[in-house]
């Protein structure tokens, strides 16, 4: 635990910081995008240093952060360098993981402030290569295939109840490594 | 600059920010408040731009700031010298090379491109205001997608005046969901909106709220099958490039009548006068009394 704990954020927390958002933002504008983050953060194990990058981004105290089993033995250096606690999943604003979580058991949001829903930071094993989906909606001028590997195989089939939720939804950063992509809940997602 | 975090604000107000910006994206024309900070000038002067343009600049950007289409105007060089002295940033006045274009009340007419950002400054986000004063019912409706009090007041408008007498800030309905303000930029511009390559985000600081287009996105202009949706522009080249395509700013020129149009956008109008467009009431570059080259 206290390996963990030891090894440092970012070196330079405002610039650092500054270009991990602008990747994610990048990819959040145009969804299915790889964009780089953290590729200069030593990740406590078994975040990859693009999850961790993005949770020293975007988590802090004023936000309730859930970690699944697989995650928490890095959970000593996100409550360290976030500043934020833990609790369950039913009830974050964001929501780390390695196994993708039921997305219908995670808040939503509500119609009047669709803005109240978690954000899955999902650290999967590889992004530009594995299964294709084929991603279309805002951001994509014309529809473009994902490749990711390790998401569930019935992926497609709850993202589109997540989908069918909007303008409520979740909205997930997928992590693999130093690479990131956004899904907005925006998008539609299919199998290619 | 000394005393001051990066960019001005502090980390963790950026990082609330941020998550606000991310959100907006997610969710394209829905407003999401924000926990608005205060900033060295006042409401109005763009303080929710400010605040989005400090939540996202970064070492290697390069930022254009345009009041009303100008870059040499009292606010946009008072903003421009801001992020250089806080965030030490590279400023530019030509669109091309901007990366960050803080905007109030234009998009430029040279058509922007993937990976730029538009932040713009927005005094009323709310586009029912003048309709529906209560933000507890806008947020109904907005929930409901209820439109029809907007619908009624452009038909009003058609049966009083024979056409919609909107011509800023004309609204607009979003990925065919949300209706949104565009900030008070002028009809013209709307339909530049539509698919743009470029990522817009809006700012507004006294009303406290963040949203957002992504690119490519669908962003249509109300309107009627019957009434469509026609931007207007004054029918007139400039007087110093002879453009007939910009928007046009009317300028009195003396106290006997006479005026003057030329391109709002001085970024848009200088590059033609450089590359020798020579409008009717203009003189050639480097012509005595001719524009200088423009100089940060």
């Amino acid at each position: 635990m206290s390996a963990t704990i030891d090894l440092p954020g970012f070196a330079d927390p405002a610039r650092d910081a500054q270009r991990a958002f602008r990747a994610v933002l990048a990819a959040m504008a145009e969804p299915g995008s790889l964009r780089m983050a953290g590729d200069d953060l030593i990740a406590p194990a078994p975040l990859a240093p693009a999850t961790a990058a993005v949770l020293l981004t975007l988590v802090d105290g004023d936000m309730s952060l859930a970690m699944d089993a697989a995650t928490y033995p890095a959970h000593p250096w996100v409550i360290f360098h976030c500043g934020t606690t833990l609790t369950e999943p039913a009830k974050a604003r964001f929501i780390v993981a390695l196994d993708c979580p039921d997305l219908s058991t995670l808040p939503s949001g509500s119609d009047e402030a669709p803005e109240e829903s978690s954000t899955l930071i999902l650290q999967v094993r590889a992004l530009g290569s594995g299964t294709p989906y084929c991603l279309s909606g805002p951001g994509l001028r014309s529809p473009m295939i994902l490749r990711a590997d390790g998401l569930p195989a019935d992926f497609a089939a709850h993202w589109a109840a997540n989908h069918a939720l909007f303008p409520r939804g979740i909205d997930i950063i997928l992590c693999a490594g130093a690479t990131l992509v956004a899904l907005p809940r925006s998008m539609t997602v299919e199998n290619a | 600059m000394k005393g001051y975090n990066f960019a001005y604000l502090d980390e963790q107000t950026k990082r609330m920010i941020r998550r606000a910006i991310l959100k907006a994206v997610a969710i394209p024309g829905h407003q999401i408040p924000f926990g608005s900070r205060e900033i060295p000038l006042p409401y109005g002067w763009g303080t929710g731009g400010i605040q989005v343009t400090a939540a996202i600049l970064g070492a290697d950007d390069r930022l254009k700031v345009i009041d009303q289409g100008a870059d040499d105007t009292t606010n946009a060089v008072s903003i421009r010298r801001f992020f250089a002295r806080t965030a030490d940033v590279a400023t530019t006045t030509k669109t091309a090379d901007a990366t960050v274009i803080q905007t109030r009340h234009r998009i430029p007419e040279t058509a922007l491109r993937d990976g730029q950002i538009i932040v713009y400054q927005v005094p009323q986000p709310e586009p029912m205001y003048r309709l529906e004063p209560s933000r507890v019912e806008t947020r109904r409706m907005h929930a409901l997608a209820d439109y029809g009090l907007m619908h009624v007041k452009l038909y009003e408008d058609i049966a009083r005046l024979g056409h919609i007498g909107i011509s800023y800030d004309y609204p607009v309905m979003v990925n065919a969901r949300y209706l949104m303000a565009p900030s008070p930029i002028p009809a013209f511009d709307n339909p530049k909106m539509h698919m743009m390559p470029a990522l817009q985000l809006f700012g507004a600081g006294r009303e406290k709220r963040i949203y957002a287009v992504p690119p490519y996105t669908e962003v249509r202009s109300l309107d009627f099958v019957d009434h469509p949706f026609h931007p207007a522009r004054a029918p007139h080249a400039c007087g110093l490039c002879g453009a007939g395509d910009s928007y046009l700013d009317e300028v009195l020129t003396d106290d006997r009548g006479g005026r003057l149009f030329v391109c709002s956008d001085t970024d848009y109008c200088e590059t033609r006068r450089a590359d020798g467009q020579v409008g009717a009431e203009g003189v050639p570059v480097g012509m005595p009394g001719g524009a200088v080259e423009a100089t940060q």
